[in-house]
């Protein structure tokens, strides 16, 4: 293993969070960075034609590289977990901006219940109401406290939205149920396509409060505080699972790699695969020392840094961890252990799906220009005489209309799968069918975790990831709840057929549903029940942080980008306003 | 190193314009003319790209709606994805032990490629191409249910509607069929109108927006 010279702060994951932390520590500090990335390296001009449904949509051509690494999964800890050999669930992405390059751009907040789920259920239904099995917890940090990062995130990024709450006051045709904002979003909301609009007004007389969903794809040219400029969204239907070539959808590689590549103190390191983190013992606490890497050769390296940050996603923050034997491992046995804990999901499924009798023209979208509602999230709607916690939003959103994805839907009255038949139905079906998706609670549960697999190894020979990871009742009854209404607003649309969603049962490995996996390396009060502080800052060992959905106690309904780069930001904040001056505990 | 193999198609059964790509350079051949298509083969056999081409037509047949498998060059298309890295699994974890009759919510737990899969599927199909339409439907029926079929299927589909750089869709005669315009740069002047009407812009693939630049997967050593 070879030496390296020391760097002030190495930073794991070249994605959102990694690229944002070394943007910040990088011109607010003048401490020198190295980013350690595993996939490629990335640009935004790299993706002009790139076009293509099927190399990158179908082949996952952006995403991780499953023959050198993937994750297994369980739905108890009786089975035997079995490998993601190919891409089914979710698709964690790889190389320079990570999957922050091939999002939809759907960038709501949480709403303010969400940062305190224990203790606001407990207030108002008591303690008897919550899940036998749960596992949910406070975050450690309120909504108030977040709000000011939430604005500033929102104008990093060029949020194109209509604000429902400022300062306390509901503005009709914004989501009224959303927590108060210091402002309105800084771009005014996307072009609506006919789809969406269609969903808005069946909404709208149905009684709902429709808004229009927020989108980091822009709405109109937009210049963010750090001087970057993008351009405006063409509508083009290449967002999920592409790169934007005209640069409207923020983007890693576009909103903070030309700030990055500016300062000769932020290096970026792609093709180095981190496997550990290494820590010295001092007195109870730990200090990390570096991390050790491979490089695209094979040879392995020692980087040694004087403040370490993982930022690799979920999967792997938790897997460096464990790995390096971090803090103490969960066990679902004695539920013990914190490092693991708390594995969420997120529900995402397409309870109606309607068929019309006119075109909708669906190739032409963006990925977050649509609309939603939200009567139905969190706690904005009374439970008491509900058997289930929590909720979600529906969404009609219009991101394009991939013909080899989407091509073969019929309407439920036709039975063939093949044939003339099924042509003659799925052709007049085509562009003719539109889906309502509906995107809610997965609660915390004790016995869903995550922990190295006994079996299956990566690349390296090192244990795989091991996901045990179920939906419990409370899933399944909001589901349940959410799908008569869904059918009822399809047919307010004017389906002439709707069909609607089976209900939830095991956890489907095999079919995508989002790429919102939480957990593992959860924040918290508590260092006896979380891994990091509600600064991201190792409970043991405070020269090591941890940023992205991993830190999330528990999944709210609502989409995780915009909240974990808001908590990036107060990481930094704490980092450079008071850690520097005085490297100790922040909390 | 193999024997070359060829599929021939005849100009008239493609229709059109044929946009094809022999050794990679796009060929253009006209339907008026009597000429016969000899496109070299990747991976498959010749009578094994038959049965490919017939089955896929059964799947998504040319008839009274518009064209079809036939017309699109499905066959073509499988032929290079299964010579290309997903034919081999190159992207796949494929680690043992494998657990062949895995619940389908943990996706294909199976050993076998792509590759296996159809040169196995096709063995069984032998003189399928050779059988009247009612009866290639009949045998279709009986293997409904297996790995081979659904990948058959979703290949047919894949075939259809790729870019041509794929060598399937050919003229986009898959796109046209569906009216998809394919990569598109710019709708912004008419994402929010035509409400309730068809609105269908000539399509382009990625030959007229990438100057020819783009390196299908299907390619890659």
């Amino acid at each position: 293993m070879k030496n390296l010279p020391a760097v002030d702060a190495v930073i794991v994951g070249g994605g959102w969070t990694g690229l944002l932390m070394a943007k910040e520590l990088g011109a607010r500090s003048g401490l020198t960075v190295a980013v350690l990335e595993r996939g490629k390296s990335r640009e935004s001009a790299d993706y002009p034609g790139t076009m293509d449904e099927l190399d990158y949509a179908i082949r996952t051509h952006m995403m991780q590289d499953l023959s050198q690494e993937t994750v297994t999964i369980r739905h108890d800890s009786t089975q035997r977990a079995l490998p993601m050999r190919q891409y089914g669930s979710f698709l964690p992405g790889t190389g320079v901006g990570g999957a922050g390059e091939h999002w939809n751009g759907i960038t709501p907040r949480f709403l303010p219940d969400s940062f305190e789920l224990l203790s606001r259920t407990i207030e108002r239904y008591g303690a008897k109401r919550l899940p036998a099995d749960h596992s949910i917890q406070d975050w450690g940090v309120t909504y108030d406290e977040m709000e000011a990062y939430y604005t500033r995130t929102e104008r990093m990024l060029g949020i194109s939205g209509k604000a429902g709450n400022i300062r306390g006051k509901k503005i009709d045709g914004g989501n009224i149920f959303e927590g108060r904002r210091s402002g309105d979003y800084p771009t005014p909301p996307t072009k609506i396509p006919y789809f969406s609009a269609l969903f808005g007004d069946a909404a709208k007389s149905l009684g709902y409060h429709p808004y229009p969903t927020p989108a980091a794809n822009l709405s109109e040219p937009y210049t963010n505080p750090d001087g970057i400029s993008r351009s405006a969204c063409f509508y083009c239907g290449f967002c999920e699972r592409f790169g934007c070539m005209v640069g409207a959808k923020a983007q890693p590689t576009n909103t903070l790699l030309p700030l990055i590549q500016e300062r000769k103190n932020i290096s970026i390191r792609s093709g180095a695969s981190v496997r550990r983190v290494l820590c010295d013992a001092v007195g109870k606490k730990s200090k990390a020392r570096g991390v050790t890497y491979f490089d695209e050769k094979g040879e392995e390296f020692f980087q040694p840094a004087e403040l370490v940050v993982l930022a690799s996603w979920t999967l792997n923050n938790t897997r460096l961890l464990l790995l390096s034997s971090i803090g103490e491992p969960y066990d679902a046995g004695s539920r013990k252990g914190t490092v693991g804990r708390n594995l969420t999901h997120q529900i995402s499924v397409a309870p109606a799906t309607a068929f019309f009798e006119k075109p909708l023209n669906r190739f032409m979208g963006s990925g977050a220009a649509g609309v939603s509602i939200s009567d139905f999230d969190g706690d904005v709607f009374d439970h008491s005489q509900l058997s289930f916690l929590g909720g979600g939003h529906l969404v009609a959103t219009s991101p394009g209309y991939r013909p080899i994805a989407n091509f073969g839907a019929v309407p439920p009255s036709v039975k063939t799968t093949w044939g003339s038949a099924w042509k003659k139905a799925a052709l007049e079906s085509y562009d003719r069918t539109g889906v309502l998706i509906f995107t809610g609670d997965h609660l915390a549960y004790k016995s869903n975790y995550m922990d190295l697999d006994p079996t299956y190894k990566d690349q390296f020979g090192d244990p795989l990831l091991r996901f045990t990871i179920n939906w419990g009742d409370n899933e399944r009854k909001i589901v349940e709840f959410v799908t008569p209404k869904a059918v009822e607003l399809a047919r307010a649309m004017g389906a002439k057929e709707v069909s609607s969603f089976p209900g939830l049962k095991n956890y489907d490995a095999n079919r995508y549903q989002t790429t919102h996996i939480q957990g593992g390396t959860i924040m918290g009060n508590s260092p006896d029940r979380s891994v990091v502080n509600p600064y991201l800052q190792h409970w043991q060992v405070p020269n090591l942080f941890v940023l992205g959905a991993s830190t999330f106690p528990q999944n709210p309904s609502a989409h995780p980008t915009l909240t974990l780069l808001a908590l990036t930001y107060r990481t930094a904040d704490a980092i450079v306003d008071r850690y520097l001056k005085s490297p100790s505990q922040l909390a | 190193m193999r024997r070359r193999e060829f599929l021939t198609l005849s100009a008239t059964s493609v229709g059109g314009v044929l946009v094809y790509s022999l050794d990679r350079k796009p060929f253009r051949l006209f339907a008026q003319s009597e000429q016969s298509v000899r496109i070299p083969l990747r991976f498959l056999t010749q009578p094994e790209a038959m049965i490919v081409a017939a089955a896929a037509s059964r799947i998504f047949p040319s008839d009274e709606t518009g064209p079809g498998a036939q017309e699109a060059g499905v066959a073509v298309y499988v032929d290079r994805q299964l010579a290309g890295p997903w034919g081999r699994d190159r992207y796949r974890y494929t680690q043992e032990p494998f657990e062949e009759n895995a619940p389908a919510e943990f996706g294909y737990q199976g050993k076998a490629t792509p590759r296996q899969v159809y040169r196995e599927g096709l063995r069984d199909l032998k003189g399928f191409d050779q059988l009247l339409p009612t009866e290639q439907d009949n045998k279709l029926r009986q293997i409904e249910t297996t790995p081979f079929f659904s990948l058959l299927r979703r290949n047919t589909i894949e075939g259809m509607f790729c870019d041509p750089v794929h060598g399937g869709n050919i003229d986009m005669v898959g796109w046209q069929l569906i009216g998809y315009p394919g990569p598109r740069m710019s709708n912004y002047a008419d994402v929010d109108k035509h409400f309730g009407e068809a609105f269908r812009p000539k399509p382009v693939s990625l030959r007229d927006t990438s100057d020819n630049n783009f390196r299908p997967s299907e390619d890659e050593e």
